[in-house]
């Protein structure tokens, strides 16, 4: 019994990360709500985060269903502390500016488009139908951080150098991708989930033709390894989720 | 004296229930209502979503809700099913002349999207008829307009900007 107990914990925390990384994301996104550089871009934004922020309610619901603790979405996006969080630390990190924005969009919108495809045949019916939906969706998200990661990159002084910044300091929370975790091997061999590990050749043949078109330089790999997909998150997480969890906390069961 | 409810009936109704963010087209036109059961007089609805973060969602099962109630429902349950995700095939084609009439330029087949996943770098699909004034001498401004769905075009020819139902 124990055996099956922990293989769904392990699932459970395999369907946190993906749920919590879009969910985080759409939050980051959302930042941005009128204060896009020009009004498309705004519109742009906020209408990627409100996709992320579907994916993540859907997966959330489903978590909760698995559990069976009675938490719905709402109580796993407002009402967990931290460390409970099992998003990948990159989509935590400040928006700074919009190319930084665009180019977090693009690596990790190379990740979701991989990622998708492979859960779009999971043996968990619920969790393909998520796959196969947001599948769609992502490929838009990408093609749009994708145009202006060329753009940008290949852009004015200013631009280039921004991007180029952007790149140096994303770049090494892109190895938390792929590093391998007991969740991953457990999803992988009950055949609910992809490795993640397995996906960074298709992430890479993705990622790094688009750099090198967008002329920036891809930085050195470094022992640097972000833990967010553990719960260890950075300074920047208990900042986010105390803005967005302040509602629920300060109001319990509020509704509007 | 109100006619007994059928799933037959309940198509009907549906099919006069406008998409809230598109009011030329109805829910049953968009594609979304997948299926209808009857049973006496309460009815289920099966819809699916369009894009997941649509927020419309909402208000559409809202408004189908109150439209079989009021068409003499005893009870309405709507069912959310994801899979086989909607796709903008499954709008009618006589919606599609609707939409071009709206001033939205219909979809194109699907074809666009596996380019997209194939493709690096694309900067928008080219050759987006005008709904105005039907030249194909279009740009795309942004690759999302005032809704997910759709992207935001403008017509080189007669200058006016319009926005472009993306397939999905």
């Amino acid at each position: 019994m124990t055996g099956t107990v922990k293989t769904n914990t392990a699932y459970l925390d395999y369907l946190l990360r993906i749920a919590d990384s879009s969910l985080i994301l759409g939050q980051r996104l959302s930042e941005w709500c009128g204060h896009g550089p020009v009004l498309e871009e705004d519109i742009a934004l906020a209408n990627t985060a409100l996709d992320l922020i579907g994916q993540a309610r859907l997966t959330l619901s489903h978590v909760g269903r698995l559990e069976g603790e009675g938490r719905d979405e709402d109580a796993l996006a407002f009402l967990r502390a931290e460390h409970a969080y099992r998003n990948v630390a990159l989509v935590e990190l400040p928006n700074e500016d919009f190319a930084r924005t665009v180019l977090r969009n693009f690596l990790f919108t190379s990740l979701q488009l991989p990622l998708w495809q492979a859960l779009g045949s999971s043996t968990d019916e619920e969790l393909a139908a998520i796959a196969q939906k947001s599948l769609k969706e992502t490929r838009y998200h990408r093609s749009h951080a994708a145009d202006w990661t060329v753009r940008l990159g290949d852009g004015t002084d200013e631009s280039h150098a921004r991007m180029q910044r952007a790149l140096d300091y994303l770049w090494p929370y892109t190895s938390e991708f792929f590093s391998p975790t007991p969740e991953d091997e457990a999803a992988s061999a009950a055949r609910l989930g992809v490795a993640w590990p397995t996906l960074q050749d298709a992430w890479e043949a993705q990622v790094l033709p688009a750099l090198a078109t967008a002329t920036l330089k891809v930085p050195q790999r470094t022992p640097f390894l972000s833990r967010g997909k553990q719960g260890v998150h950075t300074e920047h997480m208990g900042h986010l989720l105390t803005e967005m969890q302040y509602l629920q906390r300060t109001y319990p069961g509020g509704t509007w | 004296m109100v006619t007994a409810m059928t799933a037959e009936r309940a198509w009907d109704v549906l099919s006069r229930v406008p998409d809230p963010e598109i009011p030329v087209i109805s829910v049953t036109e968009l594609g979304i209502v997948r299926g209808v059961r009857a049973q006496d007089e309460a009815i289920e609805v099966v819809v699916t979503p369009t894009y997941s973060g649509c927020p419309a969602t909402e208000a559409i099962a809202r408004s189908i809700e109150q439209a079989l109630l009021e068409a003499g429902a005893s009870s309405v349950r709507i069912e959310q099913r994801l899979s086989p995700a909607w796709t903008t095939d499954w709008i009618a084609p006589a919606a599609k002349h609707k939409l071009n009439a709206y001033g939205i330029a219909p979809p194109h087949s699907t074809i666009e999207p596996t380019e997209v996943a194939e493709r690096p770098i694309v900067f928008g699909p080219r050759g987006i008829a005008c709904p105005r004034c039907a030249s194909l001498d279009t740009e795309r401004l942004s690759q999302f307009g005032a809704t997910a769905c759709k992207a935001l075009y403008r017509c080189r020819a007669c200058r006016e900007p319009f926005e472009y139902f993306k397939p999905l």
